[in-house]
């Protein structure tokens, strides 16, 4: 950590800079927008934005098990009810009952409401609310080590399976038909999701995550011509939104979270704007 | 092609006469053996019996929710079914994992996705995740079956959302024969290609017939087009009601009763 902290000395002598906490938040930074920029370009191709959303919502209950429980660390609960969650939601959509969107509609809603009560209940939301926001500032150099872990362990499952999320993304009778079967890819793809947003919920929020994992993708979609250029924007937007957002903070003395994601709402417009401008130019 | 000559349905077999090769010998086929797919609203389909052997033409034909979708989805593996299906490879050997060839209609994707042909194409060719890339040789395999499938190497790196309905018709005929399928499903091509399109469409099919060989079920809603292409057809109404050859399905009184035409003496004026 050291070693790090000397390098960002040397190559960013700012006064941004000069606490540890920034330079903790800056490395954080580095590492989460890029998860967030590679798995946001298959949530937003796989029309799963609200279901992301409705992920984060349920973090809140998985805290508020914890506490019930008496553990101190939350990321257990917190991923073992994403996760169960997470099948829930498949389960009632497999049963075609009801649109997709109203299904998961109702379960964030839950998800959120059982864990503002939960916590309620157990000492005041007040202690707690700092969930809903994040707080990047906070990371410790340990946590650090997770996300890298994280990037690492993202990496390669984007390196093994993606060819695999591509075809089932694009229909699941095509994926059948190279015996590609999009419910055990779905299934990888949601545990992945579900793992990135528990670990990262308690720098990111509750309210903020899903912005972080959407608007990047999102925007690169404006742009990109294909797959390679899709993720090196998705990627490069996500960094740049992270870093400018967070510098911008401090200056500004505003929350990170909200910051980072108002860049990436800026860098949004924009690219709408472009790639409406090109289209046009091309139908002309 | 020939020098190697192991005898794989699907391989061009033009130029092996002199190698001895007799294509006549393959034995691949697809057998549907009682197949049955039940939901919650009842019965879609019941003792479904079907041949489609090595270079034939099935025409799949029917009235609207007869089930031919359904019957697709059961050989895609998509929906449990009842009864068997098997596949036969060109040796006349079992085959667990059929490779299947898979063009639909109207293929539902999302159009504004980011994702070129050479994406989708190379996806399917090698493991290599094409967020990083796609490699020399594979794109040079993608634009080979391309121009095998119809279309200009140049799609490779059009949106597959910018195509028109007649290329990303043969995109996906591209995408069907790669790895050479033991079955190909084919869905005709109506809603977004032109008359001319089709007549090309149904064209290429039967030249890979004529070169691969490989058994085909085509879905089809146009009884010319079957009498024109299919060598072989079957009437489905949640079973199969005829099925042989292509001629005396279509003069059968069940398909003249189903499309509604009008029976043979009165045709002839």
């Amino acid at each position: 950590m050291e070693i790090l902290y000397a390098v960002i000395d040397v190559l960013l002598p700012f006064e941004w800079t000069e606490f540890n906490f920034m330079k903790n938040a800056f490395i954080a930074v580095l590492l989460i927008t890029p998860l967030f920029g590679l798995v946001g370009t298959m949530i937003v191709n796989n029309r799963m934005s609200f279901f992301s959303d409705a992920l984060g919502h349920s973090a809140l209950t998985g805290i508020a098990i914890g506490v019930l429980m008496g553990v101190d660390n939350y990321m257990l609960s917190m991923l073992g009810f994403a996760l169960l969650f997470a099948v829930a939601i498949s389960a009632v959509i497999g049963s075609g009952v009801s649109s997709t969107d109203t299904i998961i509609g109702v379960f964030s809603s839950t998800g959120l409401a059982l864990g503002v009560v939960l916590l309620s209940a157990s000492g005041g939301f007040a202690k707690y609310s700092g969930y809903l926001i994040g707080d990047i500032l906070t990371v410790q150099p340990e946590e650090i080590a997770l996300l890298a872990v994280l990037l690492l362990a993202v990496l390669l499952v984007w390196g093994l399976f993606f060819n695999r999320f591509l075809v089932a993304s694009v229909n699941a009778d095509l994926a059948a038909s190279k015996n590609i079967r999009e419910g055990a890819v779905q299934k990888v793809f949601v545990i992945l999701v579900a793992v990135l947003v528990t670990v990262s919920i308690k720098w990111v929020g509750v309210l903020i995550i899903n912005s972080l994992l959407v608007l990047p993708a999102a925007s690169a979609r404006n742009v990109a011509r294909g797959m390679r250029s899709y993720h090196a924007w998705s990627v490069c937007i996500s960094m740049f939104s992270g870093v400018t957002g967070l510098i911008l903070s401090y200056y500004l003395g505003t929350a990170a979270g909200g910051t980072i994601v108002l860049v990436a709402a800026v860098i949004f417009a924009v690219t709408f704007l472009l790639g409406f401008l090109s289209g046009r130019r091309r139908a002309s | 092609m020939t020098e190697q000559h192991q005898h794989v349905c699907g391989e061009d077999c033009s130029n092996c006469a002199a190698a001895g090769c007799n294509c006549v010998d393959c034995k691949c086929s697809v057998r549907i053996r009682d197949l049955g797919v039940k939901k919650k609203d009842g019965v879609i389909l019941y003792d479904v019996n079907l041949n489609v052997r090595h270079g034939e033409i099935m025409a799949l034909i029917g009235r609207n929710g007869a089930g031919k979708t359904t019957l697709l989805k059961a050989l895609l593996g998509r929906i449990p079914y009842t009864g068997e299906i098997q596949f036969t490879s060109h040796k006349g050997e079992r085959v667990e994992k059929p490779r299947i060839g898979y063009a639909p209609q109207n293929l539902v994707f999302d159009h504004s996705s980011p994702m070129s042909v050479g994406d989708l194409l190379c996806a399917n060719l090698s493991p290599f995740p094409v967020w990083l890339g796609q490699r020399k040789k594979q794109r040079e395999r993608a634009a080979a079956m391309l121009e095998r499938a119809g279309a200009r190497a140049e799609l490779l790196d059009k949106k597959l959302g910018n195509l028109s309905g007649g290329e990303l018709q043969r995109v996906l005929l591209a995408f069907a024969l790669e790895p050479m399928p033991d079955l190909l499903l084919l869905d005709e091509p109506v809603s977004a290609v032109d008359r001319r399109g089709i007549e090309v469409f149904y064209e290429l099919v039967c030249a890979l017939r004529v070169r691969y060989h490989m058994p085909v079920i085509l879905v089809s809603h146009d009884l010319t087009h079957v009498l024109k292409y299919a060598t072989s057809a079957a009437l489905l109404d949640r079973t199969i009601l005829v099925s042989g050859e292509v001629s005396e399905v279509m003069a059968s009184r069940e398909v003249r009763e189903t499309f509604g035409l009008p029976a043979p003496e009165e045709r002839r004026d």
